[in-house]
């Protein structure tokens, strides 16, 4: 069984929900990247996605662009996220995901691709530009070699859309819950709840949500709702504001377990 | 045969193929919807009529195919016609596609427009389409872009249209797309973006393309009427390619010779070029699959070309599969033979072109010189050059 949905099983059993924090590989470097996920796994992650990055993320708000250019100027490519990947496999016992935009992947190859995530224990690819329609020249290798592979469901979805998502999806389905691109929000969009709804009817596939969540009382509503918590733009804002305090790792510790800590309330 | 498929694609076969949808989940539904719009569009009287009779009477189509007689003397034995694109209203070709498309966006029901634009011309186009039907109109323009074309940005402004500089990246046109993107992303219930060129995602390359046809159609009617037979080469310049496959996709089953001009910027050996087609190696930017320039990593390479309208990373799908299918021919001029095409186009025939079309001309000087008698090139003139006036003048001593 895919380890992703071993976790969602596991977490069902104890009625909890996951909590699944981004980040940028890279961004501010790759060793303190190897730190910083050590201390998220440490903090109460459930599941990480590491975003590989762009020059172009068009579908990223301000904050994870800055995060990846910086990532991009560091040297990060896809060959050092694998070697980073590599190294975790030996430390990290929670499923990762790879976040990417499809074009270096499709540059790197995509039978290479897929043999080195296998290599490196990633459970997971989201593709933010690679809707079911063109995921054709993928599919067959990530299924072959158990990858799951996670979809975005947006509010504007049409239920043929859901239909058609919710079925090509494995692992979890990943609900965006704004109608936007990515970047810290301080409220919760109320429809969520109705497209959670919606998605529940067809499918019994894991649903998480992400895209705007920042704060404990997000986490909080996110958590009644849902399988599990993305959040990404908040945690990069902490370590581009703490980058040259030496204690940047304890403080993204303490907010990640903070965050954290509200996907595991009894429910 | 149809062009692209139903899926979006410019199949050449089972595993090669150009153009398709790549772009977020989130605006799936929004081009479903526009391409349902536009395949109902195509098929209504009413909106055809409505279409024609803005083209007529407001862009000032048909646009005359002008024999060049001094030009043609001058570069050898040739008889080279221009399509005046520049003489439609706003000074380039942009307008026949923004009309069309702001027409599907009002028939849409979206009140607000939103575009990207590289030398200022394709901004203008929306920008003046949208006052005329009295939409919100905002413009993503790179920041470097806004300083090299100052007179198209204060024109935009005096039609009503927000100009927002994009300062990410490489602050160029592959920014401004980017941005504008993310902008429809999060504004997609209201908003239509009216896309300059046939990039972008399905159906944007089939729609622009099918607008900007008119160029060729009419220039096929017109050359037959003058010549009474087929040119014997089209010829026109390569940024995402709109004016180019207007001008050639009507004569897609002749035997007509299409060459497309690309930017070579200060050279191809140097880093420093926007010439897609003849360095690019396939890839996934703005929503297709096509030619594109990067590196090894797959991430985007910043490009150069002394005009903004060529100054793009991308090429449209349907000239990758012109490549591939060599259909056509790409070759690229540089920044300073382009100025040397600016010049003389201006002394030979009194027609300042803009700085993209010159890249045309001048290709067309240099092949002349091997050519037959009499032999027929037609040349889009995509736009006139008051817009690059300023800036040439900081390179040329007159």
């Amino acid at each position: 069984m895919n380890r992703i949905t071993e976790k969602f099983e596991k977490l069902k059993s104890i009625k909890k929900r996951a909590f699944i924090p981004y980040i940028t590989v890279g961004f501010p470097d790759l060793n303190l990247t190897y730190d910083i996920v050590l201390k998220l796994v440490e903090s109460g992650a459930d599941i990480i996605e590491l975003g590989v990055p762009f020059s172009d993320p068009l579908a990223d708000g301000p904050t994870i662009q800055k995060s990846s250019q910086k990532a991009l100027e560091s040297g990060t490519n896809l060959i050092k996220v694998f070697e980073l990947a590599e190294k975790l496999k030996n430390v990290v016992n929670i499923p990762l995901v790879l976040m990417s935009y499809y074009n270096p992947i499709y540059r790197y190859g995509i039978g290479r691709f897929i043999s080195d995530l296998t290599n490196c224990q990633i459970s997971g690819i989201i593709i933010p530009d690679l809707p079911p329609e063109e995921y054709g020249e993928i599919k067959h290798l990530a299924d072959e070699h158990d990858i799951a592979t996670i979809f975005l469901i947006a509010p504007n979805s049409t239920s043929e859309r859901i239909r058609l998502v919710a079925k090509e999806s494995s692992g979890f389905i990943y609900c965006v819950s704004v109608t936007g691109i990515t970047g810290a929000k301080n409220e919760l969009n109320k429809e969520i709840n109705l497209l959670i709804r919606q998605i529940r009817l067809i499918t019994n596939k894991p649903i998480c949500v992400g895209f705007g969540i920042s704060n404990k009382k997000q986490v909080m509503e996110v958590s009644k709702i849902a399988d599990g918590v993305i959040v990404g733009s908040c945690l990069i804002n902490l370590i581009f504001k703490e980058e040259s305090n030496p204690s940047m790792l304890n403080i993204l510790g303490n907010y990640t377990s903070d965050l954290a800590i509200e996907t595991k309330v009894n429910l | 045969m149809e062009l692209p498929n139903k899926e979006g694609y410019f199949r050449i076969d089972k595993d090669n193929y150009f153009g398709g949808k790549y772009v977020p989940e989130l605006l799936m539904p929004a081009l479903e919807q526009l391409n349902q719009a536009y395949q109902e569009a195509k098929e209504d009287t009413d909106y055809r009529n409505e279409l024609n009779h803005y083209l007529s009477q407001y862009v000032g189509r048909p646009t005359p195919l002008y024999y060049a007689e001094r030009l043609s003397r001058k570069i050898g034995k040739v008889k080279v016609y221009l399509k005046r694109e520049d003489l439609c209203h706003t000074g380039a070709h942009k307008i026949n596609n923004t009309i069309g498309q702001i027409l599907l966006a009002k028939r849409i029901g979206k009140q607000r427009v939103i575009a990207e634009t590289g030398a200022g011309q394709h901004g203008v186009a929306t920008a003046t389409a949208a006052a005329m039907f009295g939409l919100t109109c905002d413009v993503y323009m790179g920041s470097e872009d806004i300083k090299r074309q100052a007179l198209n940005v204060f024109r935009m402004k005096l039609l009503g249209a927000k100009v927002i500089p994009v300062n990410s990246g490489s602050k160029t046109l592959k920014d401004a797309i980017n941005e504008a993107i993310r902008d429809w992303v999060t504004n997609v219930e209201d908003t239509h973006y009216v896309i300059g060129s046939v990039v972008g995602p399905h159906p944007y390359p089939m729609i622009v393309r099918d607008f900007q046809s008119i160029i060729g159609v009419e220039s096929r009617a017109q050359i037959l009427e003058l010549e009474k037979k087929l040119p014997n080469y089209l010829i026109a310049c390569v940024g995402g390619g709109s004016n180019s496959i207007g001008l050639f996709h009507p004569f897609f089953q002749d035997k007509v010779k299409f060459i497309g001009v690309e930017a070579a910027g200060l050279g191809l050996n140097s880093n420093k070029h926007a010439a897609t087609l003849l360095s690019g190696n396939i890839g996934i930017l703005h929503g297709s699959k096509s030619y594109l320039l990067q590196d090894d990593d797959g991430q985007i390479t910043p490009t150069h070309s002394i005009s903004a309208g060529l100054d793009y990373p991308g090429v449209g799908p349907e000239h990758s599969y012109y490549k591939d299918i060599k259909r056509a021919e790409y070759v690229a001029v540089t920044d300073d033979e382009a100025l040397e095409g600016f010049r003389l186009l201006s002394e030979t025939e009194g027609i300042i072109p803009a700085l993209e079309s010159a890249h045309a001309i001048i290709y067309t000087a240099k092949l002349a010189k091997c050519l037959h008698n009499n032999e027929i090139i037609i040349i889009n003139l995509s736009g006139r050059g008051d817009k690059d006036v300023e800036s040439v003048s900081e390179i040329l001593n007159l």
